[in-house]
This record gives structure tokens, C-alpha cells and sequence, in this order.
């Protein structure tokens, strides 16, 4: 479908370079001002489209996201857990237009890569010279037998912030002391690897606090997790008794869902829950797929020097989408991706060869209010893919001072990053 | 410690195919391994894995170093009759465990 648009105040400002440019008479000016297009407002689009402008302002970038406001994934383990309002989740696109980028308040259907076009929903389209895929995760509603769409709002994965957060902090609060809550947890690749154990204390914080009485079953695909130690030995230290994991080698693998029943279906048992928070396995976004940009394992493969997509030219791709090795799918790493993305791109646009980024993770996990800890890393490409160049996690015998501290740290890294990305 | 579990369908339908689970706690070393001085770390597998239905052997596997720690291994058999399922797992260091479990075929 042709499209027509109203001139916007850039393509006055592009006529006028390219007037500029011919009274110069230096006609390749009259090209410079490449087209870069981000899907995906998320951490990792956000601050990649923010620093493609800031690194080079004659860059045209438009920024694809349907959704006006965006709700952050971190920290909504407090909301689920009544610590914490949704609001605060929430972060509008504001300052990213402010910085200059074109902020396209619709879904991405369509990737025309040979034409270098993306169709919107609402029909338009967008060219670009590069493109940037930030599409998050999206849940792999046919990997778990019983688990689609439909089962998700009787059985939430509040997996992505939003609605499915509130569904599950209304469920635990409906429900009864005594009751149990079951948290279905995939085996990797995840975003968040640590995020459902991170659930589970603070679900344990409400259910000791508000419903004595009730437990928490861990049912997971996994033996071993991330910073498991300190993990449980802050539930023993905090919820002695109340939360229960069965790993992967007892059986903890979960095979089927009835969502009529509340059943979850493991290898070698069955088990009923008053709530039941399955987190079902994951993929790149969508529109990764259908760009052609993952390949078989749902996933993105890059170069991960440049983020570009090792299948397709002209595109790159950043943040949970990505295989990006031994960095874990998180909000910092996809925020770290976005920048060193966006200075391989305006690299790449200047003929200049890409610099080798370092990239910094941090990833906060809190058990209680004032009770946090962490695992910091830096992660470089080795071998064509990224490896923990180094990495450090709280000591497993640290004072409540010290969680404490964590947990002042844990806000002041949230606002940072939020702030990177929106504000 | 070694632990077993059982997946057997407690009821079948006389000639209903069935699927049945096991799995086993083990370390599974492959005996390819170095201890930082560089001594081995000597073998330590299962060797092989047995199922009777009623006193008749109807599966067995024999198992080597690649695979992974804590062998899953699930297999169909019919359900013929009523009566009991035994498992059995050998291995190295004299490793030596049993389980069982019954079904009511109807």
C-alpha cells in the first residue's frame, strides 16, 4: 500500500542539507544522512536509538514500538509481590522524541530486507539503510502442551511487565492462607535467568507477611541456577520452610499444563496449585522470525563485535533477541548491547572499522525489602562469541549490612537505567 | 546418593502402548577427566540399565561416558497384564540399584 506522509520538520531540514549540499557542491552530503531504524522500545532500542543521535546527529533514527508507554521488567517481582506500583514501571517515550528520534507509535509486521522497508500495521512503511531488531522475547506458546495464549490469563507467566504482573499479584491475593503457589521455570535460554527464584522470595515475603500458612513449589527444567547459593540460603535465613524446589534431576521438569484444572504435569509427578506461574520456554520477538533474523533455536545469531545479523545484511541485532553467549538476557546487558551497537553502526556508516566493546552487566536480585544482592560482569567476544571477561557475585556470608547496601543499590542501578533509556 | 524415580502409569487398558520413565541420580564421570595436578578422575558410570515386566525382560540399555549426569531414559512397552515393573541399574564401583512399580491392566 502506497503511502503518503505529511512533511515532517526533518524532511524540511534533509531538503535543506541537500540544498545545502549542492551549493557546496560536494554531492555524497547530499546521501549523508543515513536512515537507521529501531523495532523495539525496550531497554536495548531505547538506548540504542538515543545513542545512534547522540554519536552522530545527522542520523535520521526512527524508533518502532506500538505500545505509548513502556513497562519495566526489572523490579516487577515487587510488584507482583504488592511492594510496588505498576506506575512505577512505567516510562513514556518523551525524552527519547526529545533527543531527536522519530518515535513511530506502531507495530512492526513486516521486514523487507532487499527493499529495506518495514510495513506497519497500520499499512505505511519505513525505509532504512540499517536496521536494528530489539523485539524482546515472545513466549513459545507451542513448546508446553496445555500452555497458549488462552491458559496464560488462568495461569500467568507475568514474563513480560504489564497485565500479566497485575494478574498474578491479584491471584496471590485472592487466594488463601494454606494455599500453594507453583512457579514453573524453563530451562534455558531465558531472559532473566535469575528472575524466578528472585520471584520466589519475594512471593515468600507476601505469603509470610499476609498468609502465613501457604508454600511455594519451584517446579524447574534446571539443576543449577545463578547465584543459587545465596539464593537459598537467604530463603532458609528469611522463609525457613516455605519455599520448595524440585530440580530437573528430581524430576522437576514440567511437561503439561491443564489449565482447566490448575494441573502441572512433570515427568514423574502431578501437582495442583492455587496459583500457578508458568514461565513457558522463550523466542526472539516475533518480528525477528519473520525478518528471517533467527534461526532455528527461536534465537538471533550476530557477530559480536557488530551486532549485526550473521544471516541477513544491513541488520543488526541487540538485547534479549540475541545469542550473545555468556551474557545473560537482561535489561542491563540489552541497555550496554544497545550503545556498543549503536557506535558499530555509525562506524560502519563512517567506513571505520568497528571497535571491540566491553561490555558491563548488572544484575540485582532481591529476597526482601533492604535484603539484595548481586552478580556484576564484564563481557568481551572471544572466539567469535561474548565470554565473561570477568565476573563478581555478592559473598555468600555478607552481612545484612551489606544487603542492605544491595538492596539502596539495587533502586540507584534502576533509576540509572531507566534513565539512560527514557528519561 | 543415589536416587531412582518412576513414571509407570498406574492403570492401562488391556494392549495399550505405554510409556514409562526413569530417571537416575548419578555422577556420570566419563573418566576422561583431570584433577588440577593432573591425576585422572577415574570412571564412574552406569554401565547398564534393565526393566523386567512380571519376571520378563522387556528393555535394556548399556550406557558409556558421553552420557550426561542423572540418565533419563524412558521407553513404550503394551501393557499385557497386571503385575509388577522392575528396574535395575549397574555400574561402575560396584553401583548396583533397584527400583519397582505396579500397574492394573484392566
Amino acid at each position: 500500500m502506497a503511502v503518503t506522509r505529511r512533511p515532517t520538520r526533518r524532511d524540511v531540514v534533509r531538503s535543506a542539507a541537500a540544498v545545502a549540499a549542492v551549493t557546496l557542491a560536494c554531492p555524497s552530503l547530499a546521501q549523508a544522512s543515513p536512515r537507521v531504524a529501531v523495532i523495539g522500545g525496550g531497554f536495548g532500542g531505547a538506548a540504542c536509538a538515543r545513542a545512534l543521535r547522540r554519536l552522530d546527529a545527522g542520523l535520521q533514527v526512527t524508533l518502532i514500538e506500538p505500545n505509548k508507554i513502556f513497562t519495566a521488567c526489572p523490579f516487577s517481582n515487587e510488584v507482583i509481590a504488592g511492594l510496588r506500583e505498576l506506575t512505577e514501571q512505567q516510562f513514556t517515550y518523551d525524552k527519547v522524541a526529545a533527543d531527536g528520534v522519530t518515535v513511530a507509535a506502531q507495530a512492526a509486521v513486516k521486514v523487507d530486507n532487499q527493499a529495506r522497508t518495514i510495513g506497519l500495521a497500520d499499512g505505511s512503511t519505513i525505509a532504512y539503510d540499517r536496521l536494528v531488531l530489539a523485539p524482546g522475547i515472545d513466549m513459545r506458546f507451542d513448546a508446553l502442551p496445555g500452555y497458549d495464549e488462552a491458559a496464560s490469563q488462568k495461569m500467568p507467566h507475568a514474563w513480560k511487565a504489564g497485565e500479566q504482573t497485575l494478574l498474578l499479584r491479584k491471584q496471590l491475593e485472592a487466594m488463601d492462607d494454606g494455599g500453594t503457589v507453583a512457579i514453573a521455570v524453563p530451562a534455558a535460554p531465558l531472559r532473566c535467568p535469575p528472575a524466578p527464584y528472585e520471584r520466589a522470595g519475594l512471593i515468600a515475603h507476601y505469603l509470610k507477611t499476609k498468609k502465613p500458612r501457604s508454600k511455594i513449589l519451584i517446579l524447574d527444567a534446571k539443576d543449577n541456577y545463578s547465584q543459587q547459593k545465596l539464593f537459598e540460603n537467604a530463603w532458609k535465613e528469611l522463609y525457613p520452610g516455605m519455599i520448595e524446589r524440585i530440580a530437573l534431576s528430581q524430576g522437576g521438569r514440567v511437561t503439561s499444563i491443564d489449565p482447566g484444572t490448575n494441573e502441572i504435569v512433570t515427568d514423574f509427578g502431578n501437582y495442583t496449585a492455587q496459583v500457578a506461574n508458568i514461565i513457558p520456554p522463550q523466542k526472539a520477538g516475533r518480528i525477528a522470525e519473520i525478518a528471517g533474523a533467527a534461526d532455528h533455536t527461536g534465537w538471533c545469531p550476530i557477530d559480536p563485535v557488530t551486532f549485526a545479523s550473521k544471516l541477513l545484511p544491513n541488520i543488526h541485532v541487540i538485547g534479549d533477541a540475541c545469542i550473545a553467549g555468556g551474557i545473560p538476557k537482561s535489561a542491563s546487558a540489552a541497555s550496554a548491547q544497545g550503545k556498543a551497537c549503536a557506535a558499530a553502526i555509525v562506524n560502519a556508516l563512517a567506513g571505520k572499522a568497528p571497535d571491540t566493546p566491553r561490555l558491563n552487566g548488572a544484575c540485582y536480585n532481591t529476597v526482601a525489602p533492604g535484603y539484595a544482592f548481586s552478580l556484576r560482569g564484564i563481557y568481551q567476544p572471544k572466539d567469535g562469541q561474548y565470554a565473561e571477561a570477568e565476573v563478581v557475585t555478592s559473598p555468600v556470608d555478607a552481612s545484612r549490612e551489606v544487603r542492605q547496601r544491595e538492596a539502596d543499590e539495587a533502586l540507584g542501578w534502576f533509576k540509572a537505567i531507566t534513565g539512560d533509556a527514557f528519561g | 546418593m543415589p536416587s531412582a524415580l518412576i513414571n509407570v502409569p498406574p492403570k492401562a487398558k488391556r494392549g495399550d502402548v505405554i510409556e514409562i520413565k526413569t530417571l537416575m541420580s548419578h555422577i556420570m564421570e566419563t573418566g576422561y577427566r583431570h584433577t588440577a595436578s593432573g591425576e585422572v578422575v577415574p570412571r564412574d558410570i552406569i554401565t547398564s540399565f534393565a526393566c523386567r515386566y512380571n519376571g520378563t525382560e522387556i528393555f535394556r540399555a548399556d550406557l558409556y561416558p558421553a552420557i550426561a549426569a542423572n540418565p533419563f531414559i524412558s521407553f513404550f512397552t503394551t501393557a499385557t497384564e497386571s503385575g509388577k515393573f522392575e528396574f535395575e541399574w549397574i555400574g561402575d564401583k560396584g553401583f548396583s540399584e533397584t527400583a519397582s512399580a505396579s500397574i492394573t491392566v484392566e
